[in-house]
This record gives structure tokens, C-alpha cells and sequence, in this order.
């Protein structure tokens, strides 16, 4: 788990970085350069070709205006030159930038050896990263300046895609198969990671961070699960939960207010009958039942909603935890709900832990 | 009737003394005929004139009636793009929740790809000029042509019922696994864009043959109108590439209602094999799209700078290699898919070398004006949009085009810009010049010129606004298809400059529409040939034309850009020669035509004024 002020962080905040012009973001990986530089060369090419063309355009129809209807133009014979010259131009052009751009890709996506190697899982609609040492952060990955990083990403439903304008990174993330980018930040900085492949209903706020930190804040932050300097994170139950609402996106669908946004809004009946059902109660495992098999049972009013199930995804401490927020969030909290719970006593069924 | 009474005065020149053949007047065309008996009255007669219109085998009432069907769906498409634009002008929720959003971006592509783009300019301009221009009675297969707008109707129908069982969310892409998760609708809409390819291909097919058997005596192929050229082209890529698609579809229907496995991940099928399989139809697609907008651009090229287009043959060929390259380019959509980066590799060389017959076009397009008489009319005016639109919507598709480039632009703004400058200011573009400078044959009225400028200067300004500042968005990292854009709230002025362009683009389309329908009531009754041009649907047809296009078959003798023969024979030579050159009475008032006047007997020597 990682402090809340890492999900606080902020990124970019303007348009106008003044750092690289109006076209691009700024450069923030070591390879963004070579894409900047075809990018930017292109630009030119392009606009002082569709400069040539508009000009000569307006040049001709103001020259060769027609001044009176009966007008009988020059018969005008093709110059096999000048067509032989607008041909093979072009093709050099295009050519050479055929050859930069293969150039430029082929040293911007085979990732250095010494790359440390970071697991990546993509589903609707969040991004989970886990670190070698099997630590697992959501929406957040910390990585430390200066060192090429590999991200080994895979999907757990549907096609995402892993996109960093900041560092020129991108690739699609496949069900049942591995795909990887990489990347070498030079600066500290917290950058924005989106998602372009279109996923369904939240596609738009499938994003998460990455923060580049010093290398030995990076170490600090392996071993405690926190940056120094920053607070550990508030670890009663209802925290945890009210955490996992934000990180897993669970925001997204449903409300704590009382509002309908896809789902029903968590702000409800907690421990009376079911909504529209006369057997069970509102209760742990009906949150349960509901977080990993979606489908099994819908409140009237959503049938049909597609809710991704969560089995595997978040395990039953954390589904405790969920249900210790809506507990809270419904005035009914326990005394165990608020309890901060310290290193080693871990709440009472962790031990089920998938 | 009313093109005679703008006749000069029969003793000034001798083309007023020519009448029209018995029988062949402007009064007897199309529109009008056949027609219900003039005994049948009441709802009788009205079901006899549905019954003429609905049951016609007349290419020009089924080109009319594509165009009403196409005007239709750009509307619906246009409202949705505007309702989409609207909900992105501020950040968070403006006027629709994420899932609408999603079903109407869907909706928008499909509707516009599907249902207008792809029959707008063959559809309707190709059918109504194909069989004129090259000066036959009809197409080769009339029922069948009848048989492909019925066909499009009820793949329509099909597609659009979608709608009632949830709306669907795919995007038009219908990526796998996602369309095969997502809710029921996508069933309907494949099954729609199954059926509508067979209205594509019975469309190109009929065309071919026409176009191969049907041509009028003298009309070889280097005398075709470049139209003629890229309609063939385009026909060819209909029939090789739509069997594919409709063949991905109805895999994408067994995977849901089958399970057969072969693009779900969780099925051990393949999620990367159907983008191979969707875009191997919807690259060449693109091509369908774009190459009828070229040859439409050919002809206002021509006629407007009154000059034979620069390089006839470059341009005619250029489009038949662009669509014979176009089967091998599809790859391009993919470079950041997953597939073998050695393909991505030759997929992007081909890109490149797409690109130069493109660039030969435009060139020779713009040379066409030189030392020509170039006249600034509407349907030049969209010309000329065209070819600054569409210059940018090339040199952006080299972006796209190079590997490393492409890596970072790829499922931005910047493709949707790229493409939206292809395809509306490319198509769309040519289209409405199309449009405006065969209104006046198509319905026999003149529209009115100042607001056909206004609204061609507000399209061109709207649409820059909109998209021009789309390219900038996504070179800066807006992902496509976003319903808000919470990780980036400092893109929300650019989206509003986007958005309030995509009203005034929406407005000057209004005036089109208005400009259309008002000349339908209150228009000057078109002269046979407005434009002073020389293609066969202008120098040997009525306003609007004959049910039966000629009054006998025409022999073409000159090609379809050589304007001089506007100047009679001997031209210059009328008179002392001191009163400057001879008047040109078939450009002002559309004279009867002057089918008897141009008979090549092998003794006609070339023009020395020429």
C-alpha cells in the first residue's frame, strides 16, 4: 500500500509546458527524443509542402481568374519533367522518413538488459503493478530515476492500451498474452498513464501515475511500502476500504451519496433486506457475492449492468474492507471497523486469503 | 421550356435555331416521367407515383433516392458528432453519462462509415453520371442496381434496430474481445453491415460491367471522365474487400451465439486475428471512401479552370494503383497491437509508397489551373477545400505512417483528427462540391451561388476549428474515444475551441441543406450546361436529363476536357476578327443541344486556333 498523498501528486497542470512547443509534451524519458525528432521533421516537411500547395493555389486562381465568361485558355501541354520531378521527390522523401522512422523504432522498443522488470495487469478499468518482491501497488507505480524499467503487462478481460505521453510509450494490453514497453526516466516527476484502447465504460478514467523518486527513496519504499518522509498509511478497515473505493476505481459505478451512476450507490440499507429480494440481509456476504460474482444476483432497477467481477482481483481481506467502508459510510461501523490494525495482527479472516 | 425563353434572340446567333428534338424538351426528363395517367386522381395517383419512384429501374431516380437515404443518415450522424462535441465541452458530465456517450461515439462511426460515406458519392453521383458520361441508357443491370438500393435499406434497417435491444458500445471497430462481451446489440449491427456489403458489391459489380460493355461509340478509355476512372477503381476494391468483411462478421456472430472460439483469448482464440481480419476490409474501405472524392475533384478541377486536367493519365492510373496498393497497407492500424514487429516494418514501407500516387494527384490538380480561367463558383470553392484539406490530412497520414511516430499519435486526437481531415475534408469535401455542381442537372434548378458560398466558407472555417486543434490535443496525449478527460483537465479550452467549431461547422451544413430544398421551390430553371463543361451529362443532356438520358446514343469525339469544342469550330474566326471571340451560348443559357454538331467523319482536321 502506498500513502495517499503519492495518489495526490500532481502531474502536469498546464498546457502550455513551455518545455517543448506547442506540438508535443515534454520530454521525459530517454527515448523521446528520437520520436521528437522524426515528429518535429515531418512538422516542417508537411507544413512547408502545404504551404507550397496553398500558395501556388491561391496564386493561380488569382492569376488565371476568369475575367469573362468567354475566356478561352492556353492549351496547356504536360511537362513530362515536371511530373517526373513531383514522383520521385516525394518518394525520397517519404523514403527517408520511412528509414527514421524504422531507425527510431527499433532503438525505442527493444528494452536495455539491465531493465528492472515490473509486472503489470490491466483490467476495467484499473491498472495494478507488481513489484518483483510481489508488492502490489493500484493506479500508482513508484520507480526510481535513472534506471531503465520494464513493464511486462497483461490483461485480465478486454484490450487496454499502456500510454505515457510524457515518455512517447505505447502498447496494447492483451488478454492471454504478455506485451512489454520501456522506459528510462532522467528527472523526478510524477507522470500520467492513460489508457487508449477503448474499454468500455469508464475507459476515460482508466489512468494511473507514475512516480519517479530517487533511487534510495525507491529502496525506502520497497521495504516499508511507503516513501519516506510521507505518512504510513491509516490502516483501519474503513481507511483501507475507503482507499480500495478510489484505487480500484470502484468510483467509477457507484456513489456515496446516494446517487445512481451505472451501479447502485454504496450509501444504502446496511443489514436490511436485500432491495427487492425477501431472503438475506444486506450484510458482508451479500457484498461479498456481489464484489466477485457480479452477475449472480442484481438489485432491481440493474439488471444487465455488466459489472467485471473481482474474484482474484481483491481478496476477501479486502472485500472486509470494502464492506468496514460501507459500514462507516452507513453510520453503522464497529468498533473493529475503525481499529487501526498493526504489523502482524491482521484482521480476523485473513487467514482465507485466496 | 424555360431554358428555351433564355435563348437570344433567334437572328443573333444560329444555335437558338436548332430546336430540341420532338419529344426530348427539358419538360420530358426523368423526374416527371414515367408518371401516373393524367385520368388517376387522388390517393391513386400519389400511390402510382410511389409506385414509378419505388419500383423504377431508372439509374437516375435510384441515384436520387441514395441521396435522399445518405442525406438522412449524415444528419442523424452529424446531430450525434455535434451531441458528442457538446459533451466534451467541459470536463465531468455535460449532457450524457459515460455509457450514452459510448453508444453514441459507436453509433456516429457506424452510421457515417456504413451508412453514408461509403454509398455517398458512388451511390448518388455515380449512379445518376456513371451511364451518362459514358453515354448509355442505362447500367448494365437496372434490377439488380434497384435490388442493391433495397439491400442497403434493409441492412439499414437491421443496423438501426440495434438501437432497440440496448444500443451498441463497441466503437465501429468491434474489437474483440470486447464485442463479444458487451450487450446484444452488436449481433443486429453486424448482421447490418453484412448485408449492407452486399449492396456495395452488387453496386461495383454493375458498374464494372458497365463501365467495361456500355460505352457510347468514341468513348475509349483514355476519353473517360477521370470520375469514370476512380468509380472503376473504387468498384474493384468493393468487390475484393467487402466479402471480408461480411466474413468477419458472421465469425463475430458464431463467436457470441456459438462460441466458436476463434477471437476470444478465453475461447484460446485470437483477439489480434480479427483486427487482421477487420481491417483488411476497412483499410481498402477507406479507399472506397476517398478515391470516388477524387474523381469528383477531377471534374471541378477541370471545368472550373475550363483546362484540360494536369496529367490525365498519372491521375487516371494513380487510382487504380491506389487501390490495388490499398489491399496491402492494413497493417498500418496495428503497429502498436501486438503484431510481429517485422510486419509493422512493411506495413509502413507500403504506407509510404501509398502516399506518392496521392501526392501526384494533388499537384496535378493544382497544375490544372495553371493558365487556365479559373472560376470561383461553389462547387470550386469546395475544390479547392479539398485540396488544402486533404494535403493536411496527407502529410499527417505520414506522421502516422512512420513506425516510431506513430508509436505515440496512435489511438489519439491526432488520428481522429488525421482521419477526419481525410474523410470529411477530403470526401465530405468533394461530395458537397459534387453536389453543387450536378444540382442543377440532377434537379433542373439553379441554387442560389451567395449562400452556396457562405455555407462552403463556414464548412471550411467550422471544420478547421474543429479538427485543426484535435491534432494538437492528441500529439499532447488526448486518447480517442475518452467521455471526459479527468487526467488531463488542461485540454478543456482547446476542447471548447473544438466544440464551438463543430457549431459553426453544423450551421454552415444547415445552409447546404436549406440552400438545396429552396431551390427545389423557388430556383431559376437550370440551362443545360451552367458550367460550360464538356463531359457528356452537360454538353448532350437536357436539365434535368431524358428518362433515357439521349435522345439517340451519342458519338463522343474529343475527350472529356477539351474545352475548346465550346468554341464551335472555327472559333475566333466569326466575323472580321476584330470583335474579340466568338460568344459561347451553350455556357450562358444551356442552348438545345448540339447533338448533330460534332459527327467526326475522320476528315476533321485539329483546331489551329487551339
Amino acid at each position: 500500500m502506498q500513502a495517499d498523498s503519492l495518489a495526490a501528486a500532481a502531474g502536469r497542470t498546464a498546457f502550455w509546458t513551455g518545455n517543448n512547443g506547442l506540438w508535443l509534451p515534454p520530454q521525459s524519458s530517454t527515448t523521446a527524443h528520437e520520436i521528437d525528432g522524426i515528429f518535429n521533421f515531418i512538422l516542417v516537411l508537411g507544413t512547408l509542402l502545404t504551404l507550397f500547395v496553398a500558395v501556388a493555389m491561391v496564386y493561380f486562381v488569382w492569376v488565371y481568374r476568369r475575367r469573362s465568361h468567354t475566356d478561352r485558355p492556353v492549351d496547356v501541354h504536360e511537362s513530362k519533367f515536371l511530373e517526373t520531378v513531383w514522383i520521385v521527390i516525394p518518394t525520397l522523401l517519404v523514403l527517408v522518413v520511412f528509414f527514421w522512422g524504422f531507425r527510431a523504432y527499433v532503438s525505442t522498443s527493444i528494452p536495455p538488459s539491465d531493465s528492472y522488470e515490473i509486472g503489470v495487469t490491466a483490467k476495467k478499468w484499473a491498472w495494478s503493478f507488481t513489484y518483483p518482491n510481489g508488492q502490489q501497488t493500484f493506479s500508482e507505480v513508484v520507480v526510481p530515476v535513472g534506471q531503465p524499467i520494464k513493464l511486462t503487462m497483461s490483461s485480465q478481460d478486454v484490450l487496454h492500451s499502456f500510454f505515457v505521453p510524457e515518455f512517447r510509450i505505447k502498447h496494447d494490453v492483451l488478454p492471454n498474452r504478455y506485451s512489454f514497453v520501456w522506459f528510462e526516466a532522467p528527472r523526478e516527476g510524477v507522470y500520467q498513464v492513460v489508457c487508449t484502447e477503448y474499454c468500455g465504460t469508464a475507459h476515460s478514467n482508466m489512468g494511473a501515475k507514475i512516480r519517479v523518486v530517487s533511487r534510495p527513496a525507491f529502496y525506502a519504499f520497497l521495504r516499508d511500502g511507503f516513501l519516506p518522509g510521507e505518512e504510513p498509511p491509516p490502516s483501519s478497515p474503513a481507511q483501507i476500504g475507503e482507499r480500495l473505493y478510489t484505487q480500484r476505481n470502484c468510483n467509477t459505478c457507484h456513489s456515496i451519496d446516494g446517487s445512481k451512476i451505472v451501479g447502485p450507490s454504496w450509501l444504502g440499507a446496511w443489514g436490511e433486506q436485500r432491495p427487492g429480494s425477501d431472503e438475506g440481509v444486506y450484510d458482508d456476504a451479500y457484498v461479498m457475492q456481489s464484489i466477485w460474482y457480479p452477475q449472480a444476483y442484481y438489485a432491481p432497477g440493474y439488471a444487465g449492468v455488466n459489472m467485471p467481477s473481482y474474484e482474484g482481483q481483491l481478496d476477501s481481506t479486502q472485500v472486509y474492507s470494502i464492506a468496514a467502508y460501507m459500514r462507516q459510510l452507513n453510520g453503522v461501523a464497529t468498533a473493529a471497523d475503525t481499529t487501526i490494525v498493526t504489523a502482524g495482527a491482521a484482521p480476523a479472516d485473513s487467514t482465507s486469503t485466496p | 421550356m424555360a431554358t428555351l425563353t433564355q435563348t437570344p434572340a433567334p437572328a443573333a446567333t444560329p444555335v437558338a435555331a436548332r430546336a430540341y428534338p420532338v419529344g426530348h424538351e427539358p419538360v420530358h426528363n426523368y423526374l416527371r416521367e414515367p408518371r401516373p395517367a393524367d385520368d388517376v386522381r387522388g390517393l391513386a395517383r400519389a400511390w402510382e407515383w410511389i409506385k414509378s419512384w419505388a419500383l423504377t429501374v431508372d439509374h437516375k431516380r435510384i441515384g436520387i433516392m441514395y441521396l435522399v437515404a445518405v442525406s438522412f443518415f449524415f444528419s442523424v450522424g452529424g446531430l450525434l458528432a455535434i451531441a458528442l462535441r457538446l459533451e466534451l465541452f467541459t470536463v465531468g458530465t455535460t449532457i450524457m453519462e459515460a455509457d450514452t456517450y459510448n453508444r453514441v461515439f459507436t453509433m456516429h462511426g457506424l452510421v457515417m462509415v456504413f451508412l453514408f460515406i461509403i454509398p455517398s458519392i458512388p451511390a448518388t453521383l455515380g449512379n445518376f453520371l456513371l451511364p451518362i458520361m459514358i453515354g448509355a441508357k442505362d447500367v448494365a443491370f437496372p434490377k439488380l442496381n434497384l435490388m442493391s438500393l433495397y439491400v442497403y435499406a434493409f441492412g439499414a434497417m437491421v443496423a438501426l434496430y440495434s438501437i432497440t435491444t440496448g444500443g451498441i458500445d463497441t466503437g465501429w471497430t468491434f474489437y474483440t474481445p470486447y464485442s463479444k462481451d458487451t450487450g446484444t446489440a452488436v449481433i443486429a449491427m453486424a448482421m447490418g453491415a453484412f448485408i449492407m456489403g452486399f449492396s456495395s458489391i452488387l453496386t461495383g459489380l454493375n458498374f464494372i460491367v458497365t463501365i467495361h460493355k456500355m460505352r457510347a461509340p468514341g468513348m475509349t478509355w483514355n476519353r473517360m471522365p477521370l470520375f469514370l476512372w476512380s468509380i472503376y477503381a473504387t468498384s474493384i476494391v468493393q468487390i475484393l474487400a467487402t466479402p471480408v468483411i461480411g466474413i468477419t462478421m458472421v465469425l463475430l456472430v458464431m463467436e457470441r451465439t456459438l462460441g466458436i472460439g476463434i477471437f476470444d483469448p478465453a475461447l484460446g482464440g485470437d483477439p489480434v486475428l480479427f483486427q487482421h481480419f477487420f481491417w483488411f476490409y476497412s483499410h481498402p474501405a477507406v479507399y472506397i471512401m476517398i478515391l470516388p472524392a477524387f474523381g469528383v475533384i477531377s471534374e471541378l478541377m477541370g471545368t472550373f479552370s475550363r483546362q484540360r486536367v494536369y496529367g490525365y493519365r498519372a491521375v487516371a492510373l494513380s487510382s487504380v494503383a491506389i487501390a490495388l496498393l490499398g489491399f496491402l497497407v492494413w497493417g498500418h492500424h496495428m503497429f502498436t497491437s501486438g503484431q510481429s514487429p517485422v510486419s509493422s516494418v512493411v506495413f509502413s514501407l507500403i504506407t509510404f509508397l501509398i502516399g506518392i500516387p496521392s501526392g501526384i494527384k494533388v499537384f496535378n490538380w493544382v497544375w490544372t489551373m495553371y493558365r487556365g480561367s479559373v472560376w470561383l463558383q461553389t462547387p470550386m470553392l469546395y475544390a479547392l477545400s479539398f485540396l488544402f484539406l486533404f494535403t493536411i490530412g496527407g502529410v499527417t497520414g505520414i506522421m502516422v505512417g512512420a513506425l516510431a511516430v506513430d508509436i505515440h499519435l496512435h489511438d489519439t486526437y491526432f488520428i481522429v483528427a488525421h482521419f477526419h481531415y481525410v474523410m470529411m475534408g477530403g470526401t465530405v469535401m468533394a461530395f458537397l462540391g459534387g453536389l453543387h455542381y450536378w444540382w442543377p442537372k440532377m434537379t433542373g434548378k439553379l441554387y442560389n451561388e451567395k449562400l452556396g458560398k457562405l455555407s462552403a466558407l463556414l464548412v471550411f472555417t467550422g471544420f478547421n476549428l474543429t479538427f485543426f486543434i484535435q491534432f494538437i490535443m492528441g500529439s499532447q496525449g488526448m486518447p480517442r474515444r475518452y467521455y471526459d478527460y479527468p487526467d488531463m483537465p488542461w485540454l478543456q479550452p482547446l476542447h471548447q475551441v473544438s466544440t464551438v467549431g463543430s457549431w459553426v461547422l453544423g450551421l454552415g451544413l444547415l445552409i447546404v441543406l436549406y440552400n438545396g430544398l429552396r431551390s427545389l421551390k423557388v430556383g431559376k430553371p437550370a440551362p443545360g450546361n451552367p458550367w460550360g463543361a464538356v463531359t457528356l451529362e452537360w454538353s448532350q443532356c437536357t436539365s434535368p436529363p431524358d428518362p433515357h438520358n439521349f435522345h439517340h446514343t451519342p458519338l463522343v469525339t474529343h475527350g472529356p476536357y477539351d474545352y475548346h469544342v465550346l468554341f464551335g469550330p472555327s472559333g475566333d474566326s466569326v466575323g472580321d476578327g476584330t470583335a474579340g471571340p466568338a460568344p459561347i451560348p451553350t455556357v450562358e443559357v444551356g442552348a438545345p443541344q448540339e447533338t448533330d454538331q460534332q459527327v467526326d467523319d475522320g476528315t476533321s482536321q485539329p483546331d489551329p486556333l487551339a
